[in-house]
């Protein structure tokens, strides 16, 4: 019997990342910006998408796919709206994952421009788990504390842009938008930061446009 | 909250290397874990603990190595580790600091018995 010592350095995430970067590349080819939301639960993601259901309807088209633990809730929201969805149960898991994203992709029409990702509310553990988005949005609302980007440091380490969300809550709150705004900084510079109330519709026109804009330098990117 | 998960998959990547080394144990396993990964080592190790009997690598030892944040300035060109989340060169203050370290999760090694 001989033991012998072996050099492994496998990652872990690297399934999961081989699967995103497979939708990555499937969706850009079809012209399709891919946008994954983070947040806490009840910070605001379906109130969002909704608000943003609104301003695209008429001059884009998009596709939901919604992650939860349980139930169909946000999908029947979303499609009220007249946006095809789709809901993900995970049953227990904290976190969608590519493979999952992968088993929804061939429902979703080739025609639309923008394919949002709703993850399961958790500011921890999808952080970790690429879905072979273009775009990340993390959301903090007024509520939880202007406190948490140090606290949950990965989740705003990963994303691209911050959504500060239900402004509308700011008078009776202490949340202080911009020192919310300096902790995220510090934890990843150069991130771009929306303040809005999609139940009021205030500041949604600058984050549509952040993601058209997104949506056209993909497309440029492909011609 | 998902290192059960995490687990399960560095018992696919000890299958796969005993297999293809011919081993019938594997008694020792090496993970890399950096602190911004997402995953908790204490976590990690009780679901190792866990999942481990009845397996190939049913009395495996688990060493779990703790990366820190290290950061690159592209400024500067100086690197640095960094304790605290504040993501600046701490040697000029540059914030378009990149993280060369701190975000693995990696089977770094194990060792085998044939």
């Amino acid at each position: 019997m001989t033991t012998k010592t072996i050099t492994v350095v496998r990652d872990l995430l690297a399934t999961n990342k081989q699967a995103a970067s497979a939708i990555r590349a499937g969706l850009r080819a079809r012209g399709i910006l891919c946008v994954n939301l983070l947040s806490s639960p009840g910070s605001g993601k379906t109130t969002l998408l909704e608000a943003l259901a609104e301003r695209f309807r008429g001059r884009f088209r998009m596709a939901v796919i919604e992650g939860d633990i349980e139930t169909e809730r946000d999908a029947e929201r979303i499609r009220a709206k007249g946006v095809p969805a789709w809901q993900i149960t995970t049953g227990g898991a904290c976190h969608l994952e590519a493979r999952m994203i992968g088993k929804v992709l061939g429902d979703v029409p080739g025609d639309i421009d923008l394919l949002f990702i709703e993850n399961v509310g958790n500011l921890v553990c999808p952080a970790s788990y690429d879905l072979g988005e273009d775009i990340r949005l993390v959301l903090l609302s007024a509520p939880e504390g202007d406190d948490k980007p140090a606290k949950y440091p990965q989740a705003f380490l990963s994303a691209d842009a911050l959504v500060l969300t239900k402004t509308d809550l700011l008078p009776y709150l202490p949340f202080d938008p911009a020192r919310a705004a300096a902790e995220a900084l510090s934890v990843k510079p150069g991130l771009k930061v929306f303040s809005v109330s999609a139940l009021r519709g205030d500041g949604i026109d600058g984050l549509a446009g952040y993601l058209v804009e997104a949506l056209e330098r993909l497309r440029s990117a492909r011609a | 909250m998902h290192e059960l998960s995490l687990i399960a998959s560095v018992f696919d990547v000890l299958e796969e290397k005993a297999h293809e080394h011919g081993a019938a144990r594997v008694t020792a396993v090496v993970l890399k874990v950096g602190v911004m990964s997402g995953a908790v080592p204490g976590l990690l190790e009780s679901a190792f603990e866990t999942y481990k009997k009845g397996t190939i690598a049913g009395t495996a030892q688990l060493e779990i190595v703790v990366v820190p944040v290290k950061l690159r300035c592209p400024d500067c060109g100086g690197e640095a580790v960094r304790e605290d989340t504040d993501f600046s060169c701490a040697g000029c203050g540059s914030r378009r600091v990149e993280i060369v370290e701190g975000r693995e999760l990696v089977v770094e090694r194990i060792e085998l018995e044939t």
